[in-house]
């Protein structure tokens, strides 16, 4: 019997009329899809689609091509169940992947449209009026007291640490070992020239990224991995993550494969061993628990600002009401879309709920409540473009978070393969041949152009709202429409249908 | 919400932009002027509005009652009337009720029945609720203005009174007999609302206890203005843009005790980059003060001429999109749409001036209370 049941999902083409035998594909691929035996041969098997050859071939010889294999239609039996299927009964395994959830859930983003000026209120040109996006995250007093008179005023307390941002859009967190040191080092990079921040991920951070400080967050996980005080204060905040929103309720995992010499120095781990963090964390069972931590972190910083990131379940609303009630100056909110570089498959697709019904409920709730100044919120998970961030921003974020869109900047296919550690990209690997191939430079002007280009399309759109300031989007639910989306969800959301 | 609560008005279900004139002056030695004055001045604006709306605040109107707060009603029928009696005579001392004095005129139609009441919170209504006068007025008029059926309370101050009504400023200045009126502060509105509502309540000014806000413009920020003063118990149950500025200005002045300068720094922010250039103090100072109050920020174009008990103030959006001038004589301010409101009552004042983007122009009256 044949040992895999499960046809190629491409196949590759190479024209061999025009290959001129330079074998640059062989070199390219991580995945060892080409060899050469008098030409170039290809073992479409191994081949995920991340177009690494195509991009690299000088003749242009090479074409992917879905594998138009027929299979018999059924309804209910789609084929990549049938898939899954074959895939689990030849191993026992979990089926594992990357990235974020790739089913067609409805996506209320695109079921969202914004509003503009026409006639009883002039649009703003965003060429020819300052518009300001900055943003600074952190704990914001209710009232402030002020002293004096005729001009001269002081502030009878100082207003607590918070992080300027100049523009409301930040790197996710995305730990060193899943993804290489040019990676994060282009993220540091990138972060520093737009004057946002990157965040460490779970997996520390490597000493020659120490001088970017001010612009990174640090996180601290489960698996405490590369956690020590001189870490804690190597950037503007902490972040304790609780979870991410592709694999909400279990911990981050690294496979062995990708654990080198320098990732084991920085994680404090041994060369090779499973990254495997826990759950929860062993010391919060509770959230009298995460107080603690909270504070613990605070006081080893010298209170500087913690995030708390927690993947958008269910309950999410009371769970982050309890955050902010625990001392969280920041609560960063990870919906179902977000990514990973390694998780269970059925946990990506199936846990959690969306990010926009998440900062609709959770900015509500702190609204109620009367604490929504003790926290910032952070929006991840399913941002994909400008628009997403002012609708995320409209419906109560005070920023959003980048992971995905930041790594197709950098050249990511979506392949979902990160937990290979085969990335021909050079960013979800450890592999020296293929980390060398991404220049942080190189990789720092494409995040920066990203970025740039996403704040001058906000401003485009704050203009056309008629606000020259991004607080005046923030949580303003008036300026969206929704079209084609249920009463309910509407109502959720706190936002009218479009024609009303 | 407002709508529904009413049987025969028509509430505007949706927010109504609108375009408008503002006039308004205060004699800062307290010497009281006739209504006529302001109506004389609101007569050269007719442009700016389009008879669904027009109104008039006068301070110092009141002296017999000055301690008591004066409420100004408006009844759809007799019945709510009763409901409302009984509702507020269980928590006021009433001084006194009386119907509001009218004349009839030809353009006004179809009045609500309008009456006032000078009334202080009963002492142990008070301790009960454990609030002082003022935000137990408040709380009084939002539960009024949101659960009574067809009753409105369009003014709440002391010593002041709110009078407005659907049509051109005459007519109602005539209907209102506002010239039989003494103030030392007056303000007036003239509305020129995009739809057709028939609603008196939608008309400016618009009041909470002493402030009167009189607007000009359309706020951009409406939805996030409002779900900030909701965390702090306002209500926005009118539908328009003005109620939030004079929510903001009772939260920010009277609730949270910031001067009257530094709350229009927080409703006309300075941008960053005047922030960056100024020097470290002012920085932190101002830097603060956007960080804490981001939520109320007023954006959109806008003019705005307040009245309260102590002075008058006008106020533009941090662009300047909607006109406002301002002149002084001798010991009054005015601040208008247009110079030549200011002119038609005050032909040469010694100073006639433009007020910058953002830039409060303030009249105190002279030597505080």
């Amino acid at each position: 019997m044949p040992g895999n049941f499960v046809p190629s999902e491409f196949i590759v083409n190479v024209d061999h009329q025009r290959c001129r035998r330079c074998k640059r594909c062989i070199l390219n691929c991580g995945f060892g899809v080409f060899d050469f035996q008098n030409m170039t041969t290809a073992d479409s098997s191994k081949c995920v689609a991340c177009h690494r050859c195509v991009v690299f071939c000088p003749e242009e010889a090479i074409t992917i091509t879905k594998n138009p294999l027929a299979f018999k239609e059924h309804a209910s039996w789609d084929v990549r169940l049938r898939k899954a299927i074959w895939k689990q009964a030849q191993t026992p395994g979990m089926i594992l992947t990357g990235m974020g959830n790739e089913l067609p859930w409805l996506g209320i983003f695109d079921h969202l449209l914004i509003d503009a000026c026409q006639v009883t209120n002039p649009s703003i040109d965003p060429l020819r009026e300052p518009m300001e996006l900055r943003t600074y995250l952190g704990r914001k007093p209710e009232s402030l007291k002020v002293e004096g008179e005729n001009g001269d005023y002081a502030l009878e307390d100082p207003v607590s640490n918070n992080i300027k941002i100049e523009v409301p859009i930040i790197f996710s967190g995305m730990s060193y070992g899943s993804i290489s040191l040019n990676a994060h080092r282009a993220l540091a990079i990138a972060a520093e020239r737009l004057g946002t921040l990157m965040n460490t991920g779970e997996g520390g951070l490597h000493r020659e990224l120490y001088p970017y400080k001010d612009h990174i967050i640090v996180q601290c996980a489960s698996g405490r991995f590369g956690v020590h005080s001189e870490y804690l204060n190597a950037g503007v905040a902490v972040e304790i993550k609780i979870g991410q929103g592709a694999k909400p309720g279990i911990g981050g995992h690294l496979p062995g494969e990708k654990i080198g010499r320098e990732v084991s120095g920085t994680r404090m781990i041994p060369v090779g061993t499973d990254a495997l963090s826990p759950a929860p964390h062993h010391d919060i069972y509770s959230i009298e628990d995460l107080r603690q931590l909270i504070y613990a972190l605070k006081e080893a910083t010298g209170y500087k600002p913690v995030s708390v990131k927690i993947a958008t379940v269910h309950n999410v609303a009371a769970i982050a009401s309890g955050i902010a009630r625990a001392g969280a100056d920041i609560i960063y909110l990870d919906g179902f879309r977000g990514g990973t570089g390694a998780s269970p498959a059925i946990v990506r697709d199936h846990v959690g709920i969306p990010i926009e019904i998440a900062v609709a409920v959770v900015d509500e709730q702190l609204r109620k409540e009367g604490i929504r100044n003790l926290v910032s919120i952070i929006a991840a998970g399913g941002i994909r473009q400008a628009a997403d961030v002012v609708k995320a921003i409209a419906l109560g974020a005070d920023a959003v978070a980048i992971g995905t869109a930041a790594l197709i900047a950098l050249g990511c296919r979506l392949c979902q393969k990160c937990y290979t550690g085969n990335c021909s990209w050079g960013i979800a690997t450890q592999r020296p041949e293929l980390t060398g191939r991404l220049d942080p430079d190189w990789g720092a002007e494409r995040l920066v152009n990203l970025v740039n280009s996403w704040a001058t399309e906000i401003k485009e759109v704050l203009g056309a709202l008629g606000v020259n300031a991004i607080e005046s989007l923030r949580g303003n639910r008036e300026r969206l429409r929704a079209l084609g989306l249920d009463q309910t969800t509407m109502d959720i959301l706190d936002v009218k249908p479009a024609g009303r | 919400m407002l709508i529904g609560k009413f049987k025969k008005w028509r509430v505007e279900e949706n927010r109504v932009p609108s375009a408008c004139g503002l006039s308004g002056f205060i004699n800062t030695s307290k010497k009281l002027i006739g209504g006529e004055v302001i109506l004389d001045s609101m007569s050269v604006m007719k442009e700016r509005g389009n008879g669904l709306g027009a109104g008039f605040a006068g301070y110092g109107i009141y002296p017999e009652y000055s301690d008591f707060y004066a409420f100004h009603i408006m009844f759809e029928d007799e019945s709510g009337k009763r409901t409302f009696e009984d509702i507020f005579c269980e928590k006021m001392e009433v001084a006194c009720g009386e119907e509001i004095p009218t004349r009839s005129n030809p353009n006004i139609t179809d009045p609500p029945l309008l009456w006032r009441y000078f009334a202080f919170p009963r002492a142990n209504v008070l301790s009960e609720a454990g609030l002082d006068a003022d935000d137990f007025v408040v709380r009084l008029v939002m539960k009024i203005n949101t659960d009574v059926p067809g009753t409105f309370v369009f003014s709440s101050g002391k010593n002041m009174g709110v009078f407005k009504a659907v049509g051109f400023p005459e007519d109602v200045g005539d209907f209102f007999r506002i010239d039989e009126y003494k103030a030392y502060t007056w303000i007036g509105h003239a509305r020129f609302p995009t739809n057709t509502p028939g609603w008196w309540g939608g008309a400016h000014p618009f009041n909470i206890l002493d402030w009167s806000v009189v607007h000009n413009g359309e706020i951009s920020s409406y939805g996030i203005n409002k779900r900030y003063l909701e965390m702090f118990g306002y209500e926005c149950t009118l539908l328009t843009d003005t109620e939030v500025m004079a929510y903001l200005f009772d939260l920010l002045i009277r609730r949270h005790h910031l001067p009257l300068e530094v709350a229009c720094k927080v409703v006309a922010a300075p941008f960053w980059k005047d922030i960056d250039h100024s020097d470290p103090e002012k920085q932190e100072f101002y830097r603060s003060l956007r960080m804490t109050y981001s939520s109320a920020l007023v954006n959109g174009p806008f003019a705005v001429i307040v009245g309260f008990s102590q002075g008058m103030f006008g106020l533009n959006d941090r662009i300047k999109l909607r006109p406002l001038c301002a002149a002084a004589h001798g010991d009054v301010v005015y601040i208008a749409s247009e110079e030549a409101a200011i002119r038609q009552i005050c032909p040469r004042p010694e100073k006639v001036w433009a007020p910058k983007a953002g830039e409060p122009v303030i009249a105190r009256l002279k030597g505080g209370a």
